[in-house]
């Protein structure tokens, strides 16, 4: 290293700084400068890779930390006290000994902090250090460095299964298309591989790719976090461009899969890495408890300057009233004496240091303490852990617990959050004509009792031998069939990183008809342009599915000591056949038990239909078992799903590169489609579209799949004019067949076909190239781009896919209902299909009144909100239909949605929407439902939580107080967005019921018993004032009052802030109204708060008077005074808790017994060591003089007496003569489980059997709105319906 | 932390690896334990405060507060006492001069005496106080004004008090010893007992000085100077507290083991009172051995040298006499407290008794009221 002037480092600094603040950077290569000094390098004024994200050096850490710290107002407040006692007018006691409290709690935060910081800065050192390939020019190849040595400008190479060192911009792979597949699971979660193109044009001169000639100029944006968005284009000498996008960059932490290596040129490095610069660091929310507590501080701080002016003016009055110098009245040094006034100024003072924990300085350290407890009886209770993929619920924000007691509105995502999210086809629609797959629902119902009904079905089935037959390899399995279950359970488990391959989504049994359809056209048209043909050519091509072979699956293990994991693909993929196998067997085994009567109907039909169905199924099983070992790892579900479904049909796809498709068809061709574009799916078009080259006729095509209202409008009549009437009959039929897919609850979609002319594809290609090229408004010109080539398309057909509900998703509505939560869904499906499954999930019930919400433009809007409203509020006023304001359902679409959220009418909505019981938002974009979500929350002011369990759930989830992610199948961003993070719906339902219960009322009362605790025992000093002139004398020793509060009393309401359990969990599951003690204000609000401080200051003046008046002209001395208050104030503190622990386990009885003896041990031994340790108090021997005296004992035990006599005479009359609902259940708890069980019924059935009776009652209020039958089929009769169903159809315009 | 979280998804990446081919035992799965302790299910006594399960506690209590309250309050009635006023507020007080004239520097100490009558006998040992109103000795700056370990004999703090004794600390420039306001307020009335019998001559009282303070006090926190017997040595360079007529080492000359720091009066002055009107022990009249009443009912009178000033806080000196039993002197307070809420927990349980028939019953079987 050279010298450098400071000049020249200040002019580096500057220039570096200005480097890195520019909009686009421009990149060149290192490899050149190998080997200069470092102000040669053209790169760098650009960050090095290493990464340190800890905070403090060890030289720094004290002064650095005590920073961190007095961020925090209390402990500024806490450290100003303690400098206050320094100054000796106004200084209460010893000020060395004062600083002790908050320095014991600086220092455990410190502890923690420092912990912390050690933690990352070993993972740190450890990330550094990770081997990485540089691409070195003396060494002419790839030499091993640090990932901390990666500098912007060189090359790595990654091999597979490596972790990317920094963000690369690809430039070669091994791949013979350049493509890389990556993994982002490290990112996002996502464990679907994810396909990366190096960039064109760079090596098009052999299959190596040499550094070293590399001499273009790679412009790139400034660093962002946005991890799906990159902007760069490269520059090669002749000044010719190419653009890159996201497409072409491997991030930082993801892994390179099924590619042998690739090489990539480094754009960001170390901290300007895109997955760096999206590490926030934990989020911090406060919960509505501690905003509450804050106020309460506030009023704490109140009350003390009230006391402290009492006390202040209490000095000044007494000092005016000796008319001369008392003997007691100590001057100063110089034997002056201060005026009342000023003297009476300094006590103000001197009060605050007496008073001061009055604010309770360790109620922060143990609110946090107790969140951690709590947090691990989350984390740890089974109920949570879901088998099928072996996780638990993730905690993902540490302190806002107890939110999750208070919630009043939920909002739920649909798909994957209600439902499972995967998807099975069910039926399909090609050219107006229905197909309705029977076979495969009966398999479907099948299945379903399968799961339930595991054990019993797979018994039969090892009756079945002839079931083998499907089965390759049935013999092995056979033999030990309950072992292969298990093992193939497990893998199931193991296998959850290969996305959406459960048997259920990956078999569709085919529709015999379209089979025969299939095969007719094949002969016919040789299969070319026929629609039934195209119609599943675009199921298999018009998507983003890879295809990965069984064998080069997944391979996640490299080094050399997993060596044995190398058979694990093959191996799993065995278990895999398997298990699919097995699951042939289930499908077969009512046939072999035609006796048992349930299932004969059932295997009647499967009698009827097993001939042909066992042509089918060889039928598709013959290229399957060909090809053998396509796995699909898709995006998305439904795609996966669809291609599936192609592939029973014998169209399989094959293989798929940026470049081409290959698909084989039924007669056993393999077709390559040269892909000349995707037009990928985005929200607003909703539709996604591929453009391949025919290979037979070469013909351009655009194959267009989509939801439905997406695609109707851009249909066309490109055949022939002649035709378009017959155009015009398929798409009525199909939209017929769509409206009934969407009524059974399935999600829809429609697939169209264009045929684009050349001409037209060259000129849109000009139009495609300038978007891409683009780099300001990329993603508007090639969305407009898109836009204009999905014009005129030709309709095929239409799918549906069935998403079935999650387990017990219906039950836990019903109990969040029934807990007082009004549930909201929100979801972007088709009215028709919301409603479905809003039934299905009982979130409407019959008999409900649905007010449906539709309409186009505001006018219309706002006439049909006043109208509705006014007609709810008539209904609600209706004496007949006391009780049933829960009764009303609204559903409301998305273009309504937008209209009702505008700011005049937003209050109109709300007003309606809270008299409904719940909410079905439907066709509403992921910015509308975070919009919903804020507005109920900010209007309303309620406790909010989301659910969802993909990208489009991020805003709400982020928004709401609570949000909770489900990690299910479509990725970890609503996870990673999350609070919590759960695996399925239903624990949502103990989560809250039972967890956010419990968590509520525990903190609710520990922080309400911290202020009674702190308020009660300050007091004792503050009535004590009135007895020593207003001076500021403790009686208490200041090491015990330390004590008191760090130790004697500190554990127990922690213990009772993480343990109490005021009704057991089966009870607060079987009766989910018990949820309601939390909403609203909850346990702690301003009543509970006032309250319990009235009961510390009654309780201090009881502790303090007895004693005053038992002493009252005696010999007592100060300390020996203090000592029974003190002894009696433990008593009294300690059994108040007492009498709020609802449940006394072993940990209480230790905990509470501890508390009691440390108390004496630490004090009698204190008061026998310490003679003259600590002036001015006496503390010697003045504890075992008075537990040698009968009158301590008979003064503690009046005055605990006395003192709680009030609260606990006021508990025993509140539950004898009006039980709360939680004190009745705890009743019901006690009895024998099956009495429990009966009452829990009836207790349920009491609060629902009214409203059933009530809304039996109830009319229809107005006669003039019109009701609707047909738009609810299926549900009760429909004569009741007529009576009781309301719903408003306008639709505007 | 993006560095951090990656590197556990790292682990369990080969977690899962592993457990994939180690084998069924092999599989670590991440299934909480089923214990009671996790699954919050720990046997537990639950207890529910109705009418009900609380009466016998509020019984047993009344039941057990009552007698104790009796005895309490008979013990208290059973101790004698006998107070009096020798302030000479008024001026047919016999201290009405002394009180008047009083000043710190005078050398002649005042004398006055109070006649007063026993109307019954002190049968056993008979405890003197003197009583003081409205002093606080419990004033904050008060209570800090001593240096304990000069009081313990350490001889640094002999010549060099702590400064919390200021500013009774030194007096020209002589550490003073023993330092501080308390020390400096020492009571330094003298009283003496003087039975006047029949024939009308004065019977002087004989009275112990010592057993007074406690034990551990005198032979643990209080410790002269020095190791030499002679305690004006010891004291050699330290000036007596301001208003003081003696040093400290000439409290009470004639008995050693009374004498300096360990002086019981002075051992009984510094133990600083916790209430603005207090009483200290200052000397105990012993029970005689024959069956003669410790104090025979009559006449007696009190000499008292009058030194120690109260007038200047409106403050009240008293003397007092009392038999002492197991719970201290005389207080009837806690008999009557006793008696009080053994009698309202009474009460309490009947109410809850009558309220638990009224509706306990219907609690206890589970009826839901709506």
């Amino acid at each position: 290293m050279t010298w450098r002037s400071p000049l020249a480092l200040l002019r580096d600094a500057v220039l570096s700084q200005k480097a890195r603040e520019k909009e686009l950077r421009s990149l060149v290569s290192n490899l050149p400068f190998e080997g200069l000094g470092k102000s040669k390098q053209p790169n760098r004024f650009f960050k090095p890779n290493a990464i340190k994200t800890n905070k403090y050096t060890p030289l720094f850490f004290i002064p650095m930390n005590l920073y961190e710290q007095f961020h925090r107002l209390a402990n500024v407040y806490f450290v100003g006290l303690a400098i206050l006692n320094f100054i000796p007018v106004v200084n209460a006691f010893q000020p060395e000994v004062a600083l002790i409290p908050i320095c014991v709690i600086m220092f455990l935060t410190a502890l923690k902090d420092g912990w912390e910081d050690f933690r990352r800065y070993q993972s740190d050192k450890k990330l550094n250090n990770m081997p990485c390939l540089i691409y070195s020019r003396t060494a002419k190849h790839y030499i091993e460095r640090r990932w901390k040595d990666v500098r912007v400008g060189d090359f790595v190479k990654v091999v597979c299964n490596e972790t990317v060192p920094a963000d690369l911009l690809l430039l070669h792979t091994s791949d013979p298309n350049n493509v890389c597949h990556i993994e982002t699971s490290n990112l996002d979660g996502e464990t679907n591989l994810k396909q990366r193109n190096a960039l064109p044009g760079l090596c098009t001169s052999n299959d190596v790719f040499e550094p070293e000639s590399f001499n273009c100029t790679v412009v790139c944006e400034k660093p962002n976090n946005n991890l799906n968005h990159f902007k760069c284009f490269v520059e090669k000498p002749d000044k010719e461009k190419t653009g890159a996008g996201i497409e072409s960059l491997l991030l930082r932490g993801c892994t390179v899969r099924n590619t042998e290596h690739a090489i990539g040129f480094v754009v960001y490095a170390g901290h300007e890495t895109k997955s760096m610069l999206n590490n926030n660091g934990p989020r911090y929310k406060r919960s509505k408890l501690e905003r509450r507590l804050n106020v309460d501080v506030f009023f704490c701080v109140l009350l003390l300057f009230i006391m402290c002016l009492i006390g202040s003016l209490g000095h000044y009055l007494w000092l005016k009233n000796l008319s001369d110098v008392p003997s007691f009245l100590v001057s100063d040094s110089k034997g002056h004496l201060d005026s009342p006034s000023l003297s009476s100024f300094y006590m103000f003072f001197t009060m605050i240091i007496l008073l001061q924990i009055l604010i309770p300085i360790s109620l922060y350290v143990s609110v946090e303490l107790v969140k951690i407890g709590q947090i691990f009886f989350i984390l740890t209770d089974v109920d949570l852990y879901d088998e099928e993929t072996d996780s638990q619920v993730q905690c993902r924000s540490l302190n806002i617990t107890e939110d999750l007691g208070q919630i009043e509105y939920i909002f739920s995502d649909k798909t994957g959050t209600l439902t499972e999210n995967k998807m099975v086809f069910r039926r399909c629609s090609i050219m107006g004509k229905d197909y309705p797959h029977k076979e495969n629902a009966n398999r479907l119902a099948l299945l379903e009792e399968t799961e339930s009904e595991e054990n019993v079905i797979f018994s039969q089935s090892t009756l079945s031998s002839q079931a083998s037959r499907y089965d390759e390899d049935s013999s092995p399995v056979d033999t030990h069939r309950h072992g292969s279950r298990h093992r193939s359970k497990m893998a199931v488990n193991r296998q959850s990183s290969m996305a959406f391959s459960s048997p259920l989504e990956t078999q569709v049994i085919p529709d015999e008809k379209l089979l025969q359809q299939i095969s007719r056209s094949e002969r016919s048209s040789s299969g070319i342009s026929d629609p039934y043909m195209d119609f599943f050519l675009a199921l298999a091509i018009c998507n983003s599915v890879v295809v990965s072979m069984a064998t080069t699956q997944r391979q996640r293990v490299s080094s050399p000591s997993h060596s044995h994991k190398t058979n694990n693909p093959l191996e799993s993929f065995s278990v895999l056949v398997k298990r699919t196998g097995s699951f042939w067997k289930v499908f077969d085994s009512p046939k072999q038990n035609g006796s048992s009567t349930s299932a004969h109907k059932r295997s009647d039909d499967a009698n009827g239909v097993q001939p042909r169905a066992l042509d089918t199924v060889t039928l598709s099983a013959r290229p399957a078992a060909a090809s053998g070992d396509v796995c699909y790892e898709a995006e998305s579900p439904d795609e996966a799903a669809l291609v599936y479904a192609a592939k029973t049909y014998g169209f399989t796809l094959l293989a798929r590169t940026p470049n081409s498709v290959t698909v084989r068809v039924p007669s056993g061709e393999e077709l390559v489609f040269e892909v000349l574009d995707t037009l990928a799916f985005d929200s607003n078009r909703k539709r996604m579209s591929v453009l391949v080259r025919h290979p037979i006729t070469g013909e351009y095509v655009l194959y267009t799949k989509g939801a439905d209202y997406a695609i109707m409008e851009l249909l066309g009549t490109p055949y022939a004019e002649h035709l378009s009437g017959q155009q015009k009959k398929i798409a009525a039929d199909t939209q017929y067949h769509l409206d009934c897919y969407a009524k059974d609850g399935l999600r829809t979609l429609c697939i169209t076909k264009k045929i684009v002319s050349s001409r037209e594809y060259q000129s849109w290609l000009a139009d495609r190239k300038r978007a891409l090229a683009a780099i300001d408004g990329r993603e508007e010109l090639m969305m407009a781009s898109a836009v204009q080539l999905e014009t005129e398309l030709t309709l095929l057909g239409a799918t549906g896919i069935e998403d079935r509900l999650q387990e017990s998703v219906p039950d836990t509505i019903t109990a969040l209902r029934e807990a007082g939560i009004k549930v909201w869904v929100l979801t972007g499906d088709k009215p028709e299909t919301a409603l479905n499954i809003g039934y299905a999930c009982r979130l409407m019930e019959e008999g409900d009144l649905v007010i449906n919400m539709s309409c186009k433009n505001k006018v219309t809007c706002v006439s049909i909100l006043d109208c509705t409203l006014e007609e709810v509020r008539r209904y609600h006023e209706d004496p007949r239909n006391v009780d049933t304001t829960q009764k009303i359902s609204l559903m409301i679409d998305g273009d309504t949605l937008a209209i009702a959220l505008s700011p005049d009418l937003q209050d109109r909505f709300l007003d309606l929407a809270k008299r409904c019981r719940s909410v079905l938002c439907c066709r509403v974009t992921p910015l509308q439902k975070s919009r919903v979500v804020k507005l109920v929350r900010d209007k309303l002011k309620v406790m909010t939580l989301a659910v969802g369990d993909g990208a489009n759930d991020v805003n709400m989830i982020q928004v709401a107080d609570v949000g909770i992610g489900i990690s299910g199948q479509e990725g970890m961003q609503a996870v990673m967005a999350s609070d919590f993070a759960i695996t399925r719906f239903k624990h949502l339902k103990k989560l809250l019921l039972v967890h956010g219960h419990w968590c509520h009322t525990r903190l609710a009362n520990m922080i309400i018993y911290f202020f009674y605790k702190n308020a009660a025992y300050v007091n004792l000093l503050f009535w004590y004032q009135f007895y020593c002139g207003f001076s500021g004398t403790a009686m208490i020793d200041y090491w015990l009052m330390i004590f008191f509060n760090l130790f004697f009393t500190s554990t127990p309401p922690i213990m009772f802030g993480i343990m109490d359990k005021d009704v057991s969990a089966e009870m607060l599951m079987g009766v989910p109204e018990l949820y309601r003690t939390g909403q609203g204000s909850g346990e702690y609000n301003f009543r509970t708060f006032w309250i319990s401080m009235l009961d510390a200051f009654y309780q201090s003046l009881v502790c303090f008077f007895v004693p005053y008046l038992a002493y009252q002209g005696s010999d007592v001395d100060i300390f020996t005074f203090g000592t029974p208050l003190n002894t009696s104030s433990l008593f009294i503190i300690l059994l108040h808790l007492g009498i709020e622990i609802k449940s006394w386990t072993v940990v209480h009885w230790i905990i509470m017994l501890g508390s009691v003896a440390l108390y004496f041990i630490v004090t009698l031994a204190y008061s026998a060591i310490c003679v003259t340790c600590n002036p001015p108090s006496n503390p010697y021997w003045i504890l075992q003089n008075q537990m040698a005296d009968p009158m301590f004992y008979l003064i503690c035990i009046i005055s605990t007496v006395v003192a709680l006599l009030p609260r606990y005479t006021f508990y025993v009359l509140k539950n004898s003569i009006a039980p709360s609902p939680l004190i009745q259940a705890k009743h019901l708890d006690r009895m024998e489980p099956s009495v429990r069980d009966m009452w829990m019924k009836e207790w349920r059935s009491l609060r629902g059997g009214t409203e059933v009776k009530e809304s039996r009652l109830s009319t229809p209020p107005s006669p003039t709105l019109e009701t609707s039958v047909d738009f609810y089929p299926g549900f009760g009769d429909a004569a009741s319906f007529v009576g009781e169903d309301m719903s408003l159809n306008v639709i505007g315009d | 932390m993006m560095a951090s979280s990656y590197n556990a998804k790292e682990e369990d990446g080969h977690h899962s690896g592993s457990s994939s081919h180690g084998g069924p035992g092999a599989i670590k799965s991440k299934k909480p334990d089923n214990t009671a302790f996790k699954q919050q299910r720990l046997p537990a006594w639950q207890p529910i405060l109705t009418a009900g399960t609380v009466l016998p506690a509020f019984f047993v209590i009344g039941l057990i507060f009552i007698p104790i309250g009796i005895g309490l309050f008979v013990t208290s009635n059973n101790i004698k006492e006998f107070e009096i006023d020798y302030t000479g507020v008024e001026i047919d007080s016999p201290c009405y001069i002394c009180a008047k004239n009083f000043s710190w520097n005078s050398t002649t100490s005042c004398v006055c005496s109070v006649n007063f009558t026993l109307d019954q006998p002190f049968e056993s040992n008979v405890y003197m106080y003197y009583g003081l109103s409205n002093f606080y000795q419990n004033h904050r700056r008060y209570v800090k004004s001593r240096d304990d370990s000069q009081l313990n004999g350490v001889e640094s703090n002999l010549k060099q008090p702590s400064k919390e004794c200021e500013p009774y600390r030194t007096s020209d420039g002589l550490p003073i010893a023993p330092c501080g306001a308390i020390a400096n307020s020492l009571f330094n009335d003298t009283l003496e007992l003087f039975h006047i019998n029949q024939n009308g001559t004065k019977q002087r009282v004989n009275v112990t000085k010592k057993g007074i303070a406690w034990w551990t006090d005198k032979h643990v926190k209080f410790r002269n100077p020095g190791g030499s017997s002679n305690l004006s040595v010891a004291f050699q360079g330290t000036a007596k507290p301001v208003n003081w007529r003696k040093a400290v080492y000439d409290l009470d000359p004639e008995d050693p083991e009374n004498n300096g720091f360990i002086n019981e009066d002075f051992i009984v002055w510094m133990r600083t009172a916790a209430l603005p009107t207090f009483r200290k022990l200052y000397r105990i009249i012993q029970k005689k051995p024959n069956s003669t009443p410790t104090l025979s009912s009559g006449r007696y009178v009190m000499e008292i040298t009058y030194n120690y000033p109260v007038l200047s806080f409106d403050g009240r000196k008293r003397m007092i006499l009392s038999t002492i039993s197991w719970m201290g002197g005389k207080n009837p307070f806690l008999g009557i407290a006793y008696i009080t809420v053994g009698s309202i927990c009474f009460f309490l349980g009947v109410v809850l008794l009558v309220i638990h028939h009224k509706y306990d019953t219907r609690t206890n079987s589970a009826e839901i009221p709506n």
